[in-house]
């Protein structure tokens, strides 16, 4: 299974180092930033509309409490129903499985025209491309999926996945996989050739995939939110219907599904709700519907107390619209297939070493905790991640040699002063030594503080003894 | 008269000693009794936002020594006091550590809460940019958060609104991070500087005189990218304001 390629990737491909590429480019960061805060801000808008906004985000949160305490059972109800319903029900341990259960049903049809609306488990799975190395193509309908899958990339939002992209590219990319002409930046042009190459591709597929926005125990059946139809329209014109979700997408009744329907679209782009929630529960006389139900370190998850309920979490990417680090770093900078600080959270657990320093690609300002719908204490979780990478010895030794130093310094009166008027000496009489753009990254675009003469303290005894 | 312990977070105390002096002016100008220990050193932050907190317990402890026994322990940080309030352990003492952790307030919020102030004699006659500092507003409440769906508040506003002369100015971005963020802002310098210069490029567009919050942290990055710029805007901390004579 290979992961996908991300821009600039290389030696050193933590978020740091990727992040400081994306900013060469000043006015793309600014243009990115404000694009993304202008979703923030339709969110915010969307969300004043409900007076009870706060009390809907609490009840999300306890139901995917009590879903994720009772998950075993609800899963197990699941099953049971939309057995019942005539869907064929998968059960994969992780993305490996996966794949493989998606490739059987795929051999064992002799399919060969597939199409795939949004799922971002399939992009967690990297499903694409490990189809790609058994020599089956499939197709991304979702236009912003598609124009990164054209142009070879991965998805940089989990809602928006060629947010990272403007419209000059996206004409190039379309002159030249989809024969556009070459310049024109119409979206309007862009998105009919767009419609025109994808309603082939849906006529044509004998088998569709899709992912699974909430599944419901009580019912069996399952909702699948799009803004464009694309998920209804694979879905509905081929031969077998596959719906790829994981274990944390039950919910348990029919009744609560308004309360999520509500938060998700508003959270995610500020709408009342998405333009297709489409409701399945049993396949059609003469056609096939799968489930492929997928663990994939999820109830490793389950079972770490302080990061449990990250598991609640919807995909609305509101956090990823807030981030004031995200916006100005650009989804590849995370080089995961989920990104901004719910995927800072979620990817330590599936490899945590691969994935140390997301948890640090945060100031822990808790503005992603405020505007989760499901009300995931996400900042205090990227907290814990750092003392368990810490602890699991994954950071970089010569910040835990620094750390120790610090620690031991300022653990003691008498030697915390000795180094506070050290420092305050060089920097008043041998500032060239911190004034050094290669070697204090402080230094680089910020002058450093002037230091005093005296420290408070000094000044105090002073005065007041 | 309250006794109140004045808590002079480290860099404070070695690079803005006049942050903690208007601090201290300030306090007993509205008629408190001020210690200072003077054995007090870091409240552990650096190491515990970077992932080791274990390292913290030296400071902890030496915190818990410096500050056992005083009702209320005040400090001109939301940033630090945060800390303590989420993160002061010693299980060799877990009462007192338990109870520092209850009674330690940041400058604006004890003065809101506890002295309930109402009247300042503080004059300053200038355009003021207001940066609310994260650790402040969301994890100890001081003000509403543009997110949340309720109702609007500022302790460190309604206090500004007492000083005589000074013009408040809030950005368009009201309450977005500044990009300081500890350890970040030398381990994501990039991303940290920039989210800095979005900041100041929206107090400089309102033509403020000075840039103000309750972190001196924040301030100190922020006032680290305007002297490179060669900005004629100021930083000041807000006990400096608040503390600025008529």
């Amino acid at each position: 299974m290979s992961a996908p390629i991300y821009p600039g990737k290389g030696a050193d491909s933590s978020h740091a180092r990727l992040a400081a590429i994306f900013n060469q480019d000043e006015n793309r960061t600014n243009w990115h930033d404000q694009t993304l805060w202008w979703v923030r801000q339709k969110r915010d808008n969307a969300a004043r509309q409900l007076p009870e906004w706060e009390q809907l985000r609490q009840w999300a949160s306890d139901i995917k409490d009590h879903t994720l305490s009772n998950l075993d059972a609800y899963l197990v109800e699941f099953e049971k129903n939309a057995l019942a319903n005539g869907i064929k029900v998968h059960w994969a341990t992780d993305a490996a499985a996966h794949n493989s259960i998606l490739h059987e049903i795929i051999r064992t049809n002799g399919i060969t025209r597939i199409v795939k609306s949004k799922s971002m488990l399939t992009e967690e799975c990297h499903l694409n491309e490990y189809l790609l190395q058994q020599g089956i193509e499939v197709v991304d309908t979702d236009l912003g999926e598609r124009i990164v899958q054209l142009r070879k990339e991965p998805p940089s939002h989990i809602v928006l996945p060629a947010i990272h992209l403007k419209k000059q590219e996206v004409s190039d990319t379309f002159h030249e996989y989809l024969g556009t002409e070459k310049g024109n930046n119409d979206p309007q042009y862009l998105t009919q050739a767009a419609r025109i190459h994808l309603r082939e591709k849906f006529m044509a597929a004998d088998l569709a995939i899709t992912g699974v926005n909430f599944a419901v125990a009580e019912t069996g059946g399952f909702v699948v939110c799009t803004n464009e139809g694309n998920a209804d329209m694979g879905a509905h014109a081929a031969r077998i219907h596959v719906a790829c979700m994981g274990i944390e997408k039950i919910i348990p009744k029919a009744e609560h599904l308004g309360l999520f329907t509500r938060l998700l679209a508003r959270s995610a782009t500020g709408q009342p709700v998405t333009t297709y929630t489409s409701h399945f529960h049993r396949p059609r006389a003469g056609r096939e519907l799968h489930i492929i139900i997928v663990d994939n370190g999820r109830s490793r998850q389950l079972g770490r107390e302080d990061f449990r309920n990250s598991l609640k979490c919807i995909r609305c990417a509101a956090c990823f619209n807030t981030c004031p680090v995200y916006r100005r770093s650009g989804g590849h900078s995370y080089h995961t297939a989920v990104a901004g600080p719910i995927g800072s959270i979620l990817n330590p657990n599936l490899d945590m070493k691969a994935h140390a320093d997301l948890p640090f690609a945060s100031t822990l300002c808790g503005s992603c905790t405020n505007v989760c719908p499901v009300k995931i204490n996400i900042h205090e979780q990227l907290w814990k991640w750092r003392q368990v990478i810490a602890a699991e010895g994954l950071m970089e030794p010569s910040k835990k040699i620094g750390m120790r130093f610090m620690s031991r310094v300022l653990a003691r009166p008498a030697i915390y002063r000795f180094a506070g008027s050290a420092a305050r000496f060089i920097m008043r009489w041998f500032p060239f030594l911190l004034k050094n753009k290669s070697l204090n990254p402080w230094y680089k675009q910020r002058e450093l503080p002037q230091a005093p003469k005296e420290s408070f303290r000094d000044w105090y005894k002073k005065q007041r003894s | 008269m309250l006794t109140v312990g004045l808590f002079v977070p480290c860099y404070i105390d070695q690079f803005f000693p006049q942050v903690a002096i208007a601090s201290l002016q300030l306090l007993e100008k509205l008629g408190c009794r001020v210690v200072v220990p003077t054995n007090q050193t870091c409240c552990g932050q650096p190491m515990a936002n970077s992932g080791f907190a274990a390292l913290a317990a030296g400071c902890d402890k030496n915190f818990i020594r410096n500050f056992a026994g005083l009702d209320f322990i005040v400090s001109p940080s939301g940033s630090c006091v945060l800390h303590v309030k989420e993160h002061l352990s010693d299980q060799h003492a877990p009462t007192e550590a338990a109870r520092i952790r209850n009674q330690v307030y940041e400058l604006t919020e004890f003065l809101t809460d506890i002295l309930k102030v109402q009247a300042l004699t503080a004059s300053f006659p200038y355009k003021v940019g207001w940066h609310n500092s994260c650790h402040g507003q969301r994890g100890l409440h001081l003000s509403s958060m543009s997110e949340l769906v309720a109702p609007d508040f500022s302790k460190p506003a309604r206090l500004l609104q007492m000083v005589d002369g000074l013009e408040l100015i809030l950005p368009q971005r009201v309450d977005e991070c500044c990009g300081f963020g500890g350890t970040f802002s030398v381990y994501e310098e990039a991303v940290s500087v920039k989210m800095g210069r979005d900041r100041i490029r929206e107090h400089e567009a309102n033509e403020v005189d000075c840039i103000s919050g309750v972190d001196m942290s924040c301030l100190m990055h922020l006032q680290g990218i305007l002297n490179r710029q060669g900005s004629r805007v100021r930083i000041l901390h807000i006990a400096e304001i608040l503390n600025a004579r008529s």
